[in-house]
């Protein structure tokens, strides 16, 4: 067992350190206890924020070659990479992109065995019915079955400990240093295990790669990610991965808290109106593709508007044909009074409605095909699910990028080792989660696949560590 | 807008439940939710009885307090629910026994206790009082005791059946027809088992985030526990009226093969749900539900204990104050029945049932309406989206 051996924890060791409490953590951590190994858990957060963003989850994709209870058909490791791709552009270590997506189909059982039980797609969620398995009752059920599996397997954890420094010589950690009941406290470890999230609730390091506009950014999941330890591993020697703006960044509605809104406050209904910026002009096709396809964009899309800020407008007859969410539409009977209400210029708003009205084309609407309903001789065109907007009452969100987790983060091999910064690997310590999302995903999201990382490098590098960790 | 704060409350987690949907597998609740967009009265009191008060869906909320939304499902219905029984009860004049009904109960038993002595005493040679042998009938002849009892009966199987009524178009449960033998049944199967219960498959939550919770164990021994001694009770009524054969009852008759099993059931079950009660999360209780919820445990217990401790000593000089004592509570138990929580098993069953009829009709009921009408599934109930 760890050796608490002074008081009050001022002097902790343990075989294998795991600084996190997510699902890459918690993962880690239980693999490397089944290991054999004594495994200290310290998570910054207090107890009800433990987890960092799976507690927003709902869904993780692994590949599997047959249908099961919970999933409406195979998804092969083939479609899976090559939807990784497509999402991501090519921008991903395809080596480890394939590891990992060979090794999610036993994980879609491991993570199971650790208690995590999952549901059928949840009702409307057809496109991803076939590919990707949701948690039953979402992410903090996910995590309060982990963390019961890990206590019992006996895992210490300490929570409201976030990590503050660390000492790593030639690649090699050797101890941490902790804030535990407002002490520090030193810990050594034979190995670490950082899965401590990204940065993106450090609107700070936001602004080095957006600069002023990240003050107008949203976080949408928990306000602990502040990339601190990531800082300190990549300040002391480990070589980072990915560009400092790739982030997973969705519209959400503008309303929400600057933390932790979560799913709720994103919005469903670009397809099926019109997205204008504070000019009241529109900047893509909302028309684009199936919202779950593309709802990943339109994050960065706003992002790059004026002031990061974008309104969805639609009429009566659309209100009910998407998801609800947690704030009600601004309404209004005339498009005049809109764009007072949402203080937009009304001769601008005006006419860019009008003229969308008068460039759609007529069609059959069908929001669950490509339909033939579009404009012709705008820019940009809407080219489906393109109807007039002309039925009063009229409705609009305002919506602003909220950022779900960022990319930048540490270089790891398929053994979940970071590298440092001169090509070697690092001795003894690995990296699973948000803190080297960045070496799959270079830019563009697919729904859980956040997930799969947390997973599948949690569990590889817990067992790395915990081997090391005997040896 | 809603008719109490508890009301509005509810109206605003389920807008933040409606757009989240995680929760949708644990119980009835959610599916049921994701049938509507906005949320009338009705609507709501039709969810918060359908509520079991598992526990789950606070434990799994990202949102849940200390979150800013705050989102405190079981809570929050619990306290519509006992709401909705007193505004349901019938007459309305007696309405106000839910305000401070823990008080009520226990004066009311205590009263009743009393007029059971004072009764043997007043209309006997307090002799009898003291008698030891075992003859229940000396002390109140066989047709006095139907007689009363039968009535108290009627009279709560009226209340309950108004409120019931109430309820039911409150909720609007014709409008999806309902009482169709198909939805009683499912909604009997679900009851039965507490279906709802079991936190989505591995237990329900009680003190913690742990799925440890034996109150689904305990419900089973106080629900089946009280249906065989009402069993009991049926079956001396008929052996007497129909048979002419007259009580003490074997062991192996109808009458002790139900009613001892069912009075241990009444003892232990409720003794499980007291403890499981004071164990409770602080954010899942109700403190103004305490009373009205321990008055009923007490009196299932005290009706449970006292029938059996009145079978046991019945030949010794206790039997007068054990027989009044046990005929006090469970005239009580009767009386109070349509003013308490008992209730609570009446409009969860019809929830039930109101559910499985919605299930089969893919569409919600419309609150308040008293005819089928066709109201279409909204497009979008049923729609969602990548997260």
């Amino acid at each position: 067992m760890m050796k608490d051996k002074t008081m009050a924890d001022a002097d902790m060791q343990t075989d294998v350190l795991v600084v996190g409490g997510g699902n890459a953590a918690l993962c880690a951590a239980i693999a490397a206890r089944r290991q054999g190994a004594d495994v200290l858990v310290l998570e910054g957060a207090p107890k009800f924020y433990r987890g960092g963003n799976t507690r927003h989850t709902r869904n993780m994709r692994c590949a599997h070659d047959t249908a099961t209870e919970t999933l409406t058909g195979p998804y092969r490791e083939e479609e899976f990479f090559d939807d990784l791709m497509r999402v991501t552009e090519g921008n991903t270590d395809v080596d480890l992109a394939r590891h990992m997506i060979a090794e999610s189909k036993p994980m879609l059982t491991w993570i199971q065995e650790q208690g995590v039980r999952f549901q059928p797609s949840l009702g409307g969620t057809l496109s991803l019915g076939r590919t990707n398995s949701f948690f039953l009752g979402g992410g903090r059920a996910m995590l309060n079955a982990l963390y019961a599996t890990a206590e019992n397997l006996g895992v210490q954890f300490r929570y409201d400990a976030p990590v503050t420094d660390m000492t790593i010589e030639d690649g090699r950690f050797e101890r941490a240093t902790a804030t535990l009941d407002g002490k520090a406290v030193t810990v050594k470890a034979r190995s670490l295990v950082a899965a401590a999230g990204g940065f993106e609730a450090n609107i700070d390091w936001l602004k080095e790669g957006w600069g002023e506009a990240a003050d107008n950014f949203l976080i949408r999941g928990t306000p602990y990610n502040r990339g601190a330890v990531l800082r300190m591993l990549l300040d002391k020697g480990v070589q980072s991965i990915g560009d400092p703006t790739q982030c997973h960044a969705v519209a959400i509605d503008a309303r929400a808290p600057k933390f932790d809104g979560g799913i709720i406050t994103r919005l469903d209904c670009v397809v099926f109106g019109i997205v204008v910026n504070k000019h009241a002009q529109r900047f893509y096709d909302e028309g684009e593709d199936f919202w779950p396809k593309r709802y990943a964009i339109w994050g960065r899309l706003v992002a790059a508007q004026p002031d990061q800020i974008a309104y969805i407008v639609f009429d009566a007859k659309s209100l009910n044909l998407f998801m609800p969410s947690l704030y009600p539409p601004v309404q209004a009977d005339t498009i005049e009074d809109l764009a007072r209400k949402l203080d937009l210029p009304v001769g601008a708003f005006a006419k860019t409605v009008s003229d969308f009205n008068a460039a759609v084309r007529p069609g059959t609407f069908d929001h669950t095909v490509f339909d033939d309903c579009r404009t012709e001789g705008l820019e940009p065109e809407k080219t489906h699910w393109a109807r007039r907007i002309e039925d009063a009452p009229f409705y609009a969100y305002p919506v602003r990028p909220g950022i779900t987790f960022t990319y930048l983060g540490t270089r790891v091999d398929k053994a979940a080792r970071m590298q440092m910064a001169d090509g070697k690997g690092a001795a003894n310590m690995f990296a699973a989660g948000e803190i080297m999302a960045g070496n799959v995903l270079g830019k563009g999201y697919a729904a859980g696949i956040g997930m799969t990382i947390g997973s599948v490098f949690g569990k590889i590098a817990g067992e790395g560590a915990a081997r090391h960790a005997r040896n | 807008m809603h008719a109490t704060d508890h009301l509005a409350e509810a109206s605003r987690l389920m807008t933040v439940c409606n757009s989240c949907r995680y929760c949708e597998g644990l119980c009835a609740v959610f599916p049921a939710m994701e049938l509507r967009r906005n949320f009338a009265d009705g609507d709501l009191n039709y969810l918060a009885n359908l509520c079991h008060s598992c526990g789950a869906c606070y434990q799994d909320c990202q949102f849940s307090p200390p979150h800013e939304f705050n989102v405190n499902v079981p809570r929050t219905l619990a306290e519509v629910r006992a709401d909705s029984y007193q505004a349901y009860a019938w007459p309305a004049a007696l309405q106000p026994l839910f305000n401070r009904n823990g008080l009520w109960i226990a004066a009311i038993s205590a009263v009743s206790v009393a007029a059971f002595i004072l009764g043997f005493a007043a209309w006997h040679d307090p002799e009898v009082l003291w008698s030891t042998d075992g003859n229940f009938y000396r002390l109140m002849p066989h047709n006095v005791m139907a007689g009363l009892f039968g009535a108290v009966f009627l009279f709560a199987l009226l209340a309950m059946a108004m409120g019931l009524r109430a309820f039911w178009r409150d909720i609007g449960a014709s409008s999806v027809a309902a009482g169709s033998g198909g939805s009683l049944w499912q909604a009997i199967k679900d009851a039965g088992q507490l279906r709802y219960l079991d936190g989505g498959g591995v237990g329900c939550y009680n003190e913690d985030e742990y799925p440890t919770d034996r109150r689904r164990l305990f419900h089973h021994l106080t629900f089946y526990g009280f249906m065989l001694c009402f069993a009991a009770t049926s079956t001396g009524t008929i052996y007497h009226y129909v048979f002419g054969w007259e009580a003490p009852y074997g062991y192996l008759s109808l009458p002790k093969l139900f009613g001892i099993p069912g009075g241990i059931g009444l003892v232990i079950g409720p003794i499980g749900l007291l403890h499981a009660k004071l164990q409770r999360h602080a954010d899942l209780r109700d403190p103004n539900q305490f009373g009205m919820e321990t008055a009923f445990l007490a009196m299932l217990f005290a009706t449970g204990l006292s029938g059996l401790v009145l079978m046991v000593a019945r030949e010794t000089a206790a039997l007068a104050p054990l027989l009044a004592l046990h005929l006090g509570v469970v005239f009580a138990l009767f009386l109070t029945m349509p003013y308490g929580k008992f209730v609570h098993g009446l409009y969860r069953f019809a929830a039930l049932v109101l559910y499985a009829a919605e299930r089969k009709a893919e569409q919600p009921a419309t609150p308040g309406a008293a005819i089928v009408t066709a109201k279409p599934l909204d497009a979008a109930a049923g729609v969602r989206s990548a997260g």
